[in-house]
């Protein structure tokens, strides 16, 4: 089943201005339940807009998107249902920190649900688990914690709905590999217990590489490439073409290939990687 | 929402009034609102009009966005016609008298009179200073024009710095604000609903970030100033130095001139100046 669907999606910004600028044409694309899809794509290639539909937050200008196989925007006064289940955290979401306590700030998204004060207590505390926020911190002021501390709170803030569906703008964006690590690793610990439906943008092929099913590439508002991660990255040369990269790992196999060193170069994470060289060092 | 505000808004261009001196603008700006306010009887007013006339067509500013800027306005424009129409009270017989609405002469020459009055004030600042002079340029002929009172020790060059940065930051600003909405909305933050007081509770999730990061922009932006040595006015020198030309002492001369004539119309009434025709042609 799928989680989210595109039908001929399009968003028209300034339309009938001279300004006008056309920041997604005619997309088509669906993201099937419990699987984790990376988008990846040069800046500017409508990535953000994308991710903005996907929580009714912006209109699309003309076509449907279906959540659950029912249109997002069929009871527009229903959105606050729409946004539950689909939780979307935007780029630098330590921005938007504002209450007093960690606690109160990531209890923010169940309170505006309207949910009883012990289910949102045991939400926060899961969401904080998730993100490996620990109970102390829960207690100290956003404003007080590391940017990468921060960055943790922002993200429970939106696990904190329990959202069937997760939305992340570079959420490791400026991290330590080892910050990278932990959170990114903490929502695929999210959707495995929840059978959520993870979308997550990402400039880094590493990361995509490392946990996602299936990728969708963005070129110029529209949909480039879509497939699973081994077929997108078998096709090297059409992302170089747009501007966009393989993992570091591909590129090395890449190469032996071309010398006659190895015989394929889909190989885009360490660990299979290690083990082909093994294979053939013998 | 904040996006089609064109009252205030710089558009570079080539015109007359684009290339005259910052400086000279500030003074016939405020010579320009003189003959506004100044203006009594009807050939006064159309010597005004006149004026506002020349600029608009010296500015080389479409008559259209002149228009747009005028378009969030009409509220209070209409709003006090209809207080003039219908609340002064003359001394002849009423034009209209219909239960308790009575219309009489004075009130529609009042009308009239504060419309243009308004209109002229409006589209006069918009030609001369916001459209056709940059913010760079404005701030700069401030800090010149306020010179002299840097002898009683008031800081004119700071005031100007702490203007150009205030006016630079607000679309920053706007964005930012655009952002934390749209955060905060993706976690069923509920903006519109509820009384006054609800209303302006919910405004706190945005306020708060948007504080935090105009205060950290700040920090920022004075340790970046500071590694560039800045060390406020005492002398620093401009890379734009102003020069005041032939045609600026000559435009400023000619609206001084204006004055007179206002006040000299002002002074006589239609009659005067049939007869003052009458005596210089016969």
């Amino acid at each position: 089943m799928n989680a989210i669907e595109l039908k001929n999606v399009s968003v028209v910004y300034g339309e009938g201005t001279p300004f006008k600028k056309i920041a997604l044409n005619n997309i088509n694309t669906c993201f099937p339940q419990g699987t984790v899809t990376g988008i990846i794509g040069h800046t500017g290639s409508g990535k953000s807009t994308l991710a903005s539909l996907l929580n009714g937050l912006l209109k699309p200008t003309s076509g449907e998107v279906l959540l659950f196989d029912k249109s997002i925007w069929e009871k527009p006064k229903e959105m606050v249902q729409i946004r539950s289940q689909v939780g979307l955290v935007f780029q630098y979401p330590e921005y938007q920190l504002f209450d007093e306590t960690v606690e109160a700030d990531i209890a923010f998204g169940p309170r505006n649900l309207k949910l009883p004060q012990e289910e949102i207590d045991k939400r926060v505390k899961l969401a904080a688990e998730f993100c490996g926020i620990t109970e102390r911190d829960l207690k100290r002021s956003p404003f007080e914690l590391s940017g990468g501390q921060k960055r943790r709170a922002a993200i429970a803030g939106v696990l904190a709905m329990q959202p069937k569906v997760l939305v992340l703008d570079e959420p490791a964006a400026g991290l330590d590999p080892k910050g990278r690590e932990e959170i990114l690793g903490g929502l695929i610990e999210y959707k495995n217990t929840y059978g959520a439906t993870l979308i997550i943008i990402s400039h880094s092929m590493e990361d995509v590489a490392k946990y996602a099913d299936n990728i969708l590439v963005m070129n110029n508002g529209e949909i480039y490439m879509q497939g699973a991660v081994e077929e997108i990255f078998l096709q090297a040369e059409r992302l170089f073409d747009a501007n966009l990269d393989v993992p570091q790992i591909t590129k090395l196999f890449i190469e032996l290939k071309k010398r006659g060193l190895c015989e394929s170069s889909d190989i885009y994470t360490l660990g299979y990687a290690k083990k082909v060289i093994e294979k053939l060092l013998g | 929402m904040l996006k089609d505000v064109t009252f205030g808004q710089y558009f570079p261009g080539n015109s007359l009034l684009h290339k005259a001196d910052a400086r000279f603008k500030v003074l016939i700006l405020i010579e320009y609102i003189v003959i506004v306010l100044l203006a009594n009887s009807a050939y006064a007013v159309g010597l005004g009009l006149l004026l506002t006339a020349f600029l608009m067509v010296f500015s080389g500013v479409k008559i259209r966005l002149l228009l747009k800027s005028v378009k969030p306005l009409i509220f209070v424009l209409v709003f006090t016609c209809l207080i003039n129409l219908f609340l002064t009270r003359g001394s002849g017989a009423p034009l209209v008298d219909w239960s308790f609405i009575k219309i009489y002469k004075e009130g529609v020459r009042n009308a009239i009179a504060m419309l243009i009055r308004l209109l002229s004030l409006v589209l006069g600042t918009s030609v001369l200073i916001s459209f056709t002079t940059s913010p760079l340029e404005l701030t700069d002929a401030l800090e010149s024009l306020l010179s002299p009172l840097k002898k009683i020790k008031v800081p004119v060059h700071e005031f100007a710095m702490m203007m150009s940065i205030a006016l630079r930051f607000i679309p920053t600003l706007i964005e930012e604000t655009n952002k934390i909405i749209s955060a905060q909305k993706a976690r069923c933050a509920d903006f519109d609903s509820g009384n006054i007081f609800k209303k302006l509770k919910a405004m706190v999730p945005i306020l708060i970030p948007l504080f935090v990061s105009a205060v950290r922009r700040a920090e920022e932006l004075a340790d970046a100033m500071e590694c560039r040595c800045y060390h406020g006015g005492k002398g620093r020198t401009k890379l734009n130095v102003m020069h005041a030309k032939l045609r600026d002492y000559i435009f400023l001369l000619a609206v001084t001139a204006i004055i007179a004539g206002v006040v000299v119309l002002n002074r006589y009434d239609a009659s005067f100046i049939k007869n003052l025709i009458k005596d210089l042609v016969f």
